[in-house]
């Protein structure tokens, strides 16, 4: 097994050949995203995702170096220095509104692009470290973006801040130090802007590193495909260069579109008002509510009200919070049906959609104030926001620790094509 | 895939709604909406309306509110020409800390256009104790509040409505349906012929909180309009190229499409 490669690096050009001798940097880029890397002919528009991804943290990248050198990352400054990007930094609103959207569209990217994994079996054998390497990928965007949102320390930021690092106080023993530790202090401060600034700087490094052992890791089997079963023949496959390119210059455009609709005129619609106050220690907000990215997340956190056993409701909280993606990487081993693609698991598919749906529920749910009434009344019975929250954060653990695996023994799978040519001639 | 297409577009469209109404919430009345001038791809701002809501700004709100990111020079964005900027900033004097003479005296000059309006109280604590509540800057105000421009213009005209029997206002405080809670500390700021326009408008509550919301809007947002029409060009331009790349896209798939084998040899 493994990616069936194209022909090797040629060239006429004396100086590129001197180079490529030493160093084979053209040779790397020839085999891994030219004409020598072959990729399976069927790839769907869900695998674009990846490359959109790809360029969505180069956008931040760009953007964020830009903003580091305009920003003062001081309690009494940052909210000012911000505004004044806004205002009279040349290009400054463009470039700090691309950051804070493009933020958003990274993880509409990357959320598209590990649900595709997820249909399609793409964290099967041979692929599970591709699969583990990309969820620590999402570890480190979630770390990166929580403490970016801290930066502009408006209200939101501070608040945020506040109650997410307030959370880590739960684990017995250690959390109170762990707390001092985040916080540099006793208290979110100047210390902890410093510290979320640097760190914030760093970790998108850190992302493009892991981003390197992951494309390293997929170039190993190759890319998985719609029909999930293994590339046998050269026919299988085309070469990356010029048929992936393309349609990946062709999604990308597309992708900038939506982008650039958000960017120019709706650039604050993913964001919240409140942070266009300054952060004040004596004043609360209303509702404490995290960017969208994060609702499903808060919803499983504030969904365990109770103590189980000896574990505290606070405990519990954060360990099902942590545990909805460390269950993850576990994933390539609950689900051991031999068979990847959810085409030919109808009853997969069925949870599936049930699972994304549970999704979009949990978001909702995070939103919401815990003692939100849905259905009944005040004084008898009464479906609250929490309540749809603890059944829905019960489905996502249950799709994943006891559906999947039980649906992988018991499942009547349909017939698997034979070969990835075959799938594409039969229609 | 077909399958998965259809699930996807369904969960986009929910997720769509959820977002909507997701930062929707509070007890207050829904604000009226009005339809700007400022709303749209090619929205701009009414130069005329903000030049008389600055008007307003200055003779009203800045007896307590502040306005600390508006500078003199912004004006000339709003249509003034820069001598009518410095004659009204020289009718300020400013005190800047920093700012000391030879002996080293903090010194007083009348403002430039790179200053703003000073603010009527020292700090925060003599803000709050002279007004019972402390008056917010207005700088973003616009951007602070959900549907925002709305917001303070129904906050402005939301007064004079009889407070609901369960609805307990203290005295000093008065009953505006638009204000989270419904009991604003703020007196009603406007009334008809409060100030004279310059450009002779009659000068109504309603005109007078259009237009200060039309300039409170352009101070949150000052770079709106280039942002607007930069946003027309790049979206033309992207979608030139989605089309390009998408013929592209089809002529060098055509082969695949067929079902050729494109795949070259590796080497022997």
């Amino acid at each position: 097994m493994g990616a069936i490669q194209g022909p090797s690096f040629k060239t006429d050009n004396s100086v590129v050949k001197w180079i490529d001798d030493r160093l084979p940097i053209f040779s790397l880029v020839h085999g891994s995203l030219g004409p020598g890397y072959g990729a399976p002919r069927n790839l769907n528009y869900f695998w674009n995702f990846g490359s959109l991804a790809g360029l969505c943290l180069m956008i931040q990248l760009v953007t964020g170096i830009v903003l580091a050198m305009h920003y003062t990352p001081h309690v009494d400054m940052a909210f000012d220095s911000v505004e004044r990007i806004m205002r009279d930094v040349n290009n400054g609103m463009l470039i700090r509104y691309m950051h804070a959207n493009g933020a958003s569209f990274f993880f509409i990217a990357v959320y598209i692009h590990v649900f595709r994994g997820l249909y399609y079996g793409s964290y099967k054998a041979p692929r599970e470290i591709l699969w583990m390497l990309g969820l620590v990928i999402m570890l480190l965007m979630m770390a990166t973006a929580f403490m970016g949102y801290v930066l502009p320390w408006g209200q939101m930021s501070f608040w945020g801040a506040s109650v997410i690092t307030n959370l880590f106080s739960a684990i017995p023993g250690v959390g109170e130090q762990i707390v001092t530790l985040l916080w540099g202090g006793f208290s979110v401060d100047n210390p902890t802007l410093n510290r979320f600034f640097s760190l914030h700087y760093l970790l998108p490094f850190v992302i493009t590193g892991v981003v390197v052992l992951h494309v390293w890791a997929l170039h190993i089997p190759g890319s998985n495909n719609p029909v999930g079963v293994d590339v046998k023949t050269k026919a299988d496959v085309i070469p990356f260069h010029p048929y992936y390119t393309i349609k990946d210059v062709f999604g990308i455009f597309v992708f900038l579109v939506f982008f650039a609709l958000f960017l120019f005129y709706a650039p604050n619609a993913m964001g919240h008002p409140d942070n266009y106050i300054p952060a004040n220690p004596m004043v609360t907000p209303a509702s404490i509510v995290p960017e969208w990215y994060f609702l499903p997340f808060y919803a499983i956190l504030r969904s365990v009200t109770f103590d189980v056993f000896f574990i505290p409701a606070k405990l519990g909280g954060v360990l099902a919070m942590f545990g909805a993606i460390i269950v993850l990487f576990f994933l390539p081993w609950l689900d051991s049906s031999k068979v990847r693609s959810m085409k030919y698991r109808p009853t997969s598919r069925m949870f599936f959609v049930l699972f994304l749906i549970d999704c979009v529920i949990l978001t909702w749910v995070g939103a919401q104030k815990p003692d939100l009434l849905i259905v009944g009344s005040e004084d008898g019975f009464a479906l609250r926001a929490v309540h749809l929250g603890q059944i829905s954060t019960a489905y996502y653990f249950a799709y994943f620790l006891v559906i999947i695996p039980m649906l992988a023994r018991r499942e009547k799978t349909l017939p698997v094509p034979e070969s990835i040519m075959a799938s594409v001639t039969k229609k | 895939m077909k399958s998965l297409k259809k699930i996807s577009g369904v969960a986009l469209a929910v997720a769509a709604a959820v977002t909507g109404a997701v930062y929707a919430a509070g007890d207050a009345k829904h604000p009226k909406t009005v339809d700007w001038s400022f709303n749209g791809a090619v929205g701009s701002y009414d130069r005329a309306s903000a030049q008389r809501g600055f008007q307003v700004f200055k003779s009203v709100c800045a007896n307590c509110h502040a306005l600390k990111y508006f500078k003199f020079r912004n004006l000339g964005d709003i249509g003034y020409p820069i001598e009518q900027v410095k004659a009204i900033a020289k009718e300020y004097t400013v005190s800047i800390p920093g700012e000391v003479d030879a002996s080293g005296d903090q010194i007083e000059r009348a403002a430039l256009p790179k200053d703003g309006i000073p603010w009527a109280f020292d700090n925060e604590e003599q803000a709050t104790a002279a007004n019972g509540a402390l008056p917010p800057d207005l700088s973003l105000i616009t951007k602070a509040r959900h549907d925002g421009s709305n917001y303070l213009y129904s906050v402005l005209t939301g007064y004079g409505e009889t407070a609901p029997a369960d609805k307990k206002v203290q005295a000093g405080k008065y009953y505006n349906p638009y204000f989270p809670g419904g009991v604003i500390t703020m007196a009603p700021p406007l009334m008809d012929d409060l100030v004279e326009y310059a450009d002779g408008t009659k000068a109504t509550v309603d005109q007078m909180a259009k237009d200060v919301t039309m300039f409170l809007t352009y101070v949150g947002e000052p770079n709106m309009e280039q942002h607007k029409r930069r946003g027309l060009l790049v979206i033309g331009f992207l979608l030139i190229m989605v089309v390009l790349s998408y013929l592209s896209m089809k002529k060098i798939w055509a082969p695949v499409k067929r079902g050729e084998d494109v795949m070259p040899s590796a080497d022997e």
